[in-house]
């Protein structure tokens, strides 16, 4: 029987000619991501050798990626603190993929990972980030797991009791329409999947859509998969993502890129015409509540957030000072534009769109997760209506309970932005 | 087996943002992670920090309980108070996490109880002592019962390591 991609990548991995969905399996780990959580990996790592009269060290240190995003600069001494315990486990175990708050080399681990080459195709990729999905984008099954999970990574090199998942296949043709982007089409799947709807299982895209999308709107699509429940999000790797991997990311080394057999069994298949999407609204309070703009335009707006693991890419923030450039923000709204890195950053810089969107009245803040969760700046007042780029909009999740988050592309961001309520930029640009 | 009362329903897609919000991530550890659990719902929180609840009290909840982050913090602040999370399916990563850190939860597709109802956990099914009906409870895969049979990844993962000598296979 074929294999879909994800159970072939899973069969490389351990040495076997084939699995099944539903096999249970011990998967050795190609690369181990945490962030601030590396603080509770830290203290669950240490107690998994207490008493055992071993020293207390990692299985790979190269295998290992640390990133600062989720609160920096440290807003707290508590985060400060869990920062510096980190940083000296890091330099300890001699950890060299660390990325600490810098503005050479900082940044969103969702960025970070593929933009310093440390994703590869066919990699087992795990980390304490639900959003780990995001590296499916390069080929990698990539899935989130908790921090005790993660401490028995750390220590035994492999991670344990892996179900080999479903697959659903998604397969997408035709051109977006004007206006339309890959966040419309992942907004569209989720709602059509709804939040449950791939728990367990994998989503696999493909179709010629997908095939003319760069990495960073495929990082999107794959990033957003687990808002319908996947384990993970995956496209087969193909030139794109040699062209990526080699002149984006640097990567020299050998490549492997495989392909689903032609006679995979998928649980699933889903068809979709890209030329027929419009722009697509997640409502509160759940991401699968997903409504064509139509229905939601001319809900006044208070803040708008453009940035996170999502939607805070050059290509991103490249739309969105493009729309705003020599115009306003308007009066009544205010606008945080957090780019993903700090290379992003620096590339809107020096392009001038960092500028255009000051000049233009929006806030950027530094690289960060921050107000995507709510635990660093731009917290909502009571009764507040956001709209942002980012993949979440749980009540509370940006700070406030009382508040309500709603999410959209960049495209919808900027137009937004303009007019100060939900605005379709098919209609105002 | 487990007998207790319902101290909170809940519906369909309770994320981890409503179990343990964000905005108290950077408390980490296990014994600290409790009193923010279910912050947002002041009430609730403070009957939690209380000691309300004996240990052994249920939340009963719908589909996809846990969604969303994969903070840890959402098992270890409700295993804090040793109550039991009955729910008609979990999200992954929470259903993982919670046999790490010893969360009791119990997969019981059927489950219809209201709060005040009491519950029984016997012979594989979760028993509505109130409304005298009672409900199957999905059992999990043998891999990850040894994990709850040890006493959570921890002490798994403890000796395993042993087994295994220093480095890995």
């Amino acid at each position: 029987m074929g294999m879909t991609y994800v159970q072939k990548l899973i069969a490389r991995a351990c040495g076997m000619t084939a699995v099944e969905t539903g096999d249970v399996l011990e998967l050795p780990v190609h690369l181990a991501m945490s962030h601030e959580n590396a603080a509770l990996v830290i203290n669950q790592f240490n107690e998994i050798y207490r008493d055992t009269g071993r020293e207390a060290q990692v299985w790979d240190p190269d295998r290992i990626a640390i990133i600062f995003d989720h609160r920096v600069p440290a807003e707290s001494a508590k985060t400060a603190t869990n920062h510096k315990k980190t940083r000296g486990f890091v330099t300890q175990q001699g950890i060299q993929k660390f990325h600490d708050v810098r503005g050479d080399v900082g940044g969103i681990c969702h960025q970070i990972l593929p933009e310093n080459g440390y994703v590869r195709p066919g990699q087992v990729l795990v980390g304490t980030d639900s959003h780990t999905t995001t590296h499916g984008a390069l080929g990698a099954f990539a899935f989130g797991i908790g921090a005790t999970e993660m401490a028995a990574v750390w220590a035994l090199g492999s991670i344990l009791n892996v179900e080999v998942p479903g697959t659903i296949k998604v397969v997408v043709n035709g051109e977006f329409p004007d206006g339309v982007y890959a966040k419309d089409l992942i907004l569209h799947l989720v709602g059509l999947l709804t939040a449950e709807g791939a728990n367990f299982r994998v989503i696999e895209f493909h179709g010629d859509t997908i095939r003319n999308l760069p990495t960073s709107s495929r990082l999107v699509l794959c990033n957003m998969s687990v808002e319908a429940g996947a384990t993970g999000g995956v496209v087969p790797p193909d030139e794109e993502t040699r062209r990526y991997l080699r002149d984006e990311a640097g990567v020299q080394d050998e490549l492997d890129l495989f392909a689903p057999d032609a006679d995979a069994v998928y649980d699933r298949v889903v068809e979709i015409d890209a030329a027929q999407l419009e722009p697509q609204i997640a409502c509160p309070h759940t991401v699968d509540n997903v409504k064509p703009i139509g229905e939601v335009k001319g809900k006044k707006v208070d803040q708008i957030v453009v940035g996170s693991c999502t939607n805070g890419r050059l290509d991103d923030i490249e739309i969105v000072a493009r729309t705003l450039k020599g115009k306003h923000v308007a009066e009544g709204t205010r606008m945080l534009v957090f780019p993903a890195s700090w290379r992003i950053y620096s590339d809107a810089l020096n392009a001038g769109y960092l500028g255009d969107l000051i000049a233009a009245g929006a806030v950027v803040c530094n690289p960060g997760c921050g107000p995507c969760l709510g635990i660093h700046q731009g917290a909502l007042g009571d009764n507040e209506t956001a709209l942002a780029t980012t993949n979440r909009n749980f009540k509370g999740r940006m700070g406030n309970p009382g508040a309500e988050v709603f999410l959209c592309s960049p495209m919808v961001a900027a137009t937004s932005a303009l007019t100060g309520v939900i605005s379709d930029p098919r209609e105002v640009n | 087996m487990a007998k207790g009362k319902v101290v909170l329903k809940l519906d369909d897609d309770i994320s981890t943002d409503i179990i343990y919000p964000g905005r108290y991530m950077a408390t980490v550890l296990p014994t600290e992670t409790p009193q923010f659990a279910f912050a947002d719902d002041a009430e609730f929180n403070q009957a939690l920090n209380e000691k309300q609840f004996a240990a052994g009290s249920f939340i009963v909840a719908g589909d996809n309980f846990g969604c969303g982050s994969s903070r840890e913090q959402a098992a270890s602040c409700i295993k804090g108070y040793n109550l039991i999370v009955v729910a008609r399916n979990f999200a992954r990563i929470f259903l993982q996490n919670s046999i790490n850190v010893g969360l009791q939860m119990i997969i019981c597709p059927g489950i219809e109880a209201e709060e005040g109802d009491e519950l029984e956990v016997r012979d594989d099914k979760v028993w509505n002592l109130t409304s005298g009906r009672s409900f199957a409870i999905e059992p999990l895969p043998k891999a990850r019962q040894a994990i709850i049979d040890a006493g959570g990844l921890i002490p798994f993962a403890r000796q395993l390591l042993l087994e295994r000598g220093a480095k890995p296979v």
